[in-house]
């Protein structure tokens, strides 16, 4: 046997067309339905050999989310391949999703035969040689690029788990991720997968599930954290015959990954977590709406999906029940606002993707007009682990209003960029000093920025704030989707105000004034503050300078107030709390028109310094508007009424002889 | 008319004009008005609610792009990482703007939101291929091997991603 699909003996007759309903049970424990020692040994020893527990040649396991391919995994691969075949060692090529460490990709781990598992970080092609000469064939750890054991740990030996990054981390969604491989569906059977799935369909009614979700706590991960119990419910009590279940994986938060990486390193948790959902609100047909531009997130999905239908698991009474499920995956065209559920739901029936006033809500009439849930990655990538350790074990976890653990992205200033899944309360300064490692390069910490365009930036001073829904909210950001941007001292906060507004402005689906207009206006004021003396043309701009500022607290609340969907009523977030934490940088601007941290480009004057300027010219060729000037060899110099502040000399230059104030 | 994509969908099913345009722009790597012609035939809808689907997300384009393209990332990770100037300076180098093609046409350059790839920010993509943790300076490295060669036999490779130092 290699797969659970193949029988064991001719008495299993499990198929696609003649499902088994102890067909999970069967393939951690069985043979159910007969006895037989020879089958009994056969399924555990594919269970232990899927699990990797059992093997008799080494296998190589490598991190391939899009993460690792963009750190080279694929040249990493190949690199092995050419070894393994150098020494003539005959190995099994495993590849996995990612674990979460993303700042120390590419991730190699090695098992060999009999020993635990051993995991290498920052594996590049011209190590390989070294590498697999000390861990395949001299059979040793390579400890300059170690990461740690998954076994038992010795001196030299660490284990992983007590790894600073790992250390304050509970996985329960990732806890999968970057472990098993994600094309096979048979790793996450072996790994208990489907078990709850199964448990819910035999013994549980729908009820009994809800109310297992419910007094877990859980509630919705997409950002607004609306009970997830709750919604089920009022869509179970919907009377339909149709009911649709909608999986949100229209992930357009800048700044946001965790549910690329989900998807891509275990996607049948997702699925499982969909089916159980489906199950309860008694949905007949669901849908994983996700964003073209992760391409192998549904690469790996549509593998996941016809896996499921392959083995019962999708389609018409599953598991020879009444209960009947099937997923289609709907492609994102990239609109942002798509992530809001109704304008969603718009897009799925192929129009353009508008929010519709609410009620009626999605739980009464949702996709061609019938009720419709729709929940987030994260918020499926939990529900199995619920079902199989309980309500209480969940909701041991995390704060009084927020239960369980939250992903969030750690991307920005920090020195450990990637995936980290903590217990809600956790505070933001052990997000960043402690599992982040702090920043970079000795600089200051300025601002963490949660919550994508809809969130907020939060200063250093509360940096002592836990993260859940209601002491995020209460400091003026919002959970969001878990982005978590670090921005350090030299990030200036107009420019990043600056930089939400265009992107909500352009995002803006153009359907309610307050959020079309509003935007505008705002994005106007913002663009005024960072303008030197010589840009502002008149004085009536200069008064409009000054006069804008005073109104933009208003005109916040209008939009706040009056926009139609979360989209507008989110998008002066990121001014408020800028305006709120960093008064005196938008003054520094204002009055003095400097900008402290050197980025406003129109407030910077370019000089050169003499004494370091060998007069090479690379700056006067790259300088898109002539303003350098020079001879070869000599000094060469910036006339200012020429320049246009791009700042491409001082990219450019190999002396570091531009002087920027 | 492309049958072997229409083929997929069912006659007058609107749900389908999302998935439709996306595998025609697949095909062609833009969508012509010809093809829209068809899909709103085909969908029985009028063709001004194809256009204003088209034109409503960011994925589709009504003109086509040049052989390689560009896609820089403007998420949040990168906007901090300074990405802004690598989209000037690219703009600069092929003496285009965002969205427009080389008059070569062997270069477009597209901004996208947020690739997803935050952790090693900031990133660039040229066709399928990831550029992480990219700085201005490694611009026509990366550049180079997509350019016609100019200088015969003169062909440098590119350096890996992965050995670049982090830039600020």
């Amino acid at each position: 046997m290699n797969s659970f699909l193949e029988k064991c003996c001719d008495e299993c007759w499990h198929s696609k067309d003649k499902p088994c309903d102890l067909f999970i049970q069967c393939c951690n424990e069985g043979p159910l339905c007969h006895h037989n020692a020879e089958c009994e040994k056969e399924i555990k020893s594919l269970n232990k050999r899927l699990r990797y527990e059992e093997h008799d040649i080494p296998v190589i396991f490598i991190g391939m989310g899009t993460c690792g391919l963009a750190s080279g995994a694929l040249k990493v691969k190949e690199a092995i391949e050419a070894e393994l075949k150098k020494f003539n060692i005959i190995a099994r090529i495993e590849p996995t999703g990612c674990i979460g460490y993303c700042a120390k990709e590419v991730i190699v781990d090695i098992k060999l035969p009999g020993q635990s598992r051993v995991s290498y970080c920052e594996i590049f092609p011209k190590i390989i040689p070294q590498f697999i000469n000390t861990t395949l064939v001299e059979k040793k750890i390579y400890q300059e690029n170690l990461l740690g054991t998954f076994g038992e740990h010795t001196i030299e030996l660490p284990a992983i788990k007590n790894h600073a990054f790992f250390k304050r981390q509970t996985k329960v969604v990732l806890e999968n991720c970057g472990i098993i491989n994600p094309d096979s569906i048979d790793s996450y059977i072996a790994v208990g997968g489907f078990k709850a799935f199964d448990k819910v369909l035999r013994l549980k009614t729908p009820e009994e599930v809800i109310k297992t979700i419910s007094s877990s706590g859980l509630r919705g991960r997409g950002g607004a954290g609306f009970p997830t119990g709750k919604k089920w419910e009022l869509a179970f009590k919907r009377k339909s015959e149709i009911k649709y279940l909608i999986c949100n994986a229209d992930e357009g938060d800048p700044g946001a990954f965790m549910d690329r990486s989900v998807l891509e390193s275990d996607p049948c948790r997702v699925v499982e977590g969909m089916l159980i959902g489906a199950y309860a609100i008694g949905a007949v047909k669901g849908y994983i709406y996700c964003r073209a531009e992760y391409p192998l997130a549904i690469k790996r999905l549509e593998k996941t999906i016809q896996q499921c239908r392959d083995y019962g698991l999708l389609g018409d009474n599953i598991l020879n029940s009444d209960f009947s499920f099937d997923l289609t995956i709907k492609k994102g065209a990239g609109a942002f606002v798509c992530g809001e559920e109704t304008a969603l739901i718009a897009s799925i029936e192929g129009k353009r993707g508008m929010p519709k006033p609410r009620p009626p809500f999605p739980a009464d009439s949702g996709l061609f007009g019938k009720p419709t849930i729709i929940n987030n990655v994260e918020t499926f990538a939990n529900i199995a682990s619920i079902i199989s350790r309980g309500s209480d074990w969940f909701s041991s976890i995390g704060t009084k209003n927020s239960k369980g653990t939250k992903v969030f992205a750690l991307s920005g200033n920090i020195t450990n960029t990637g995936l980290v899944e903590v217990p809600m309360g956790t505070t933001l300064k052990d997000v960043v000093y402690e599992i982040g490692g702090g920043i970079p390069d000795k600089k200051k910490l300025k601002a963490i920025q949660i919550g994508g365009p809809s969130g907020g930036c939060l200063p250093e001073s509360v940096i002592g704030t836990p993260v859940d829904y209601e002491s995020l909210k209460e400091v003026g950001a919002m959970m969001g989707s878990g982005g978590f941007v670090v921005m350090d001292e030299d990030t200036c906060m107009v420019d990043v105000a600056k930089y939400f507004l265009q992107f909500i402005q352009s995002e803006s689906c153009g359907k309610c004034v307050p959020c079309r207009e509003g935007t505008k206006r705002m994005l106007e004021i913002i663009e005024r503050v960072p303008v030197s003396y010589k840009g502002t043309k008149n004085k009536s701009d200069q008064l409009q300078r000054f006069k804008g500022i005073i109104h933009l607290r208003r005109l916040a609340d209008v939009i706040r107030d009056t926009s139609l969907c979360g989209l507008g009523q989110s998008a002066p977030n990121p001014v408020l709390s800028g305006l709120r934490y960093f008064k005196d940088e938008y003054e520094v601007h204002l009055y003095e028109r400097k900008c402290p941290s050197g980025v406003c480009k129109e407030l910077l004057v370019y000089t050169v310094d003499n004494s370091l300027c060998s007069g090479c010219g690379v700056c006067a060729k790259k300088c898109p508007s002539g303003a350098i000037a020079g001879e070869k060899g000599h000094a060469h110099y910036v006339i200012e009424e020429k320049c246009i502040k791009c700042g491409m000399c001082f990219d450019s230059c190999r002396f570091n002889a531009i002087n920027v104030n | 008319m492309d049958s072997e994509i229409f083929e997929k969908y069912k006659k007058g099913d609107r749900s389908c004009l999302i998935p439709l345009l996306q595998d025609i722009q697949d095909k062609y790597n833009f969508l012509p008005e010809s093809e829209l012609k068809e899909i709103a035939e085909f969908l029985e809808m009028p063709l001004s609610r194809v256009y204003g689907v088209t034109t409503f997300y960011n994925q589709f384009r009504l003109i086509p792009l040049g052989e390689n393209v560009i896609k820089v990332c403007r998420g949040t990770a990168c906007h901090v990482k300074n990405s802004a100037n690598i989209l000037f300076n690219l703009e600069t180098t092929l003496k285009i703007k965002a969205g427009e093609t080389t008059r070569d046409r062997k270069f477009s350059i597209e901004v996208v939101n947020c690739i997803g790839a935050c952790s090693i920010a900031p990133v660039i993509t040229v066709n399928e291929e990831y550029y992480g943790r990219i700085s201005v300076k490694d611009i026509p490295k990366v550049l180079k091997p997509y350019q016609p060669a100019t200088r015969a036999g003169n062909k440098p490779k590119v350096k890996e991603t992965n050995e670049q130092e982090v830039s600020k």
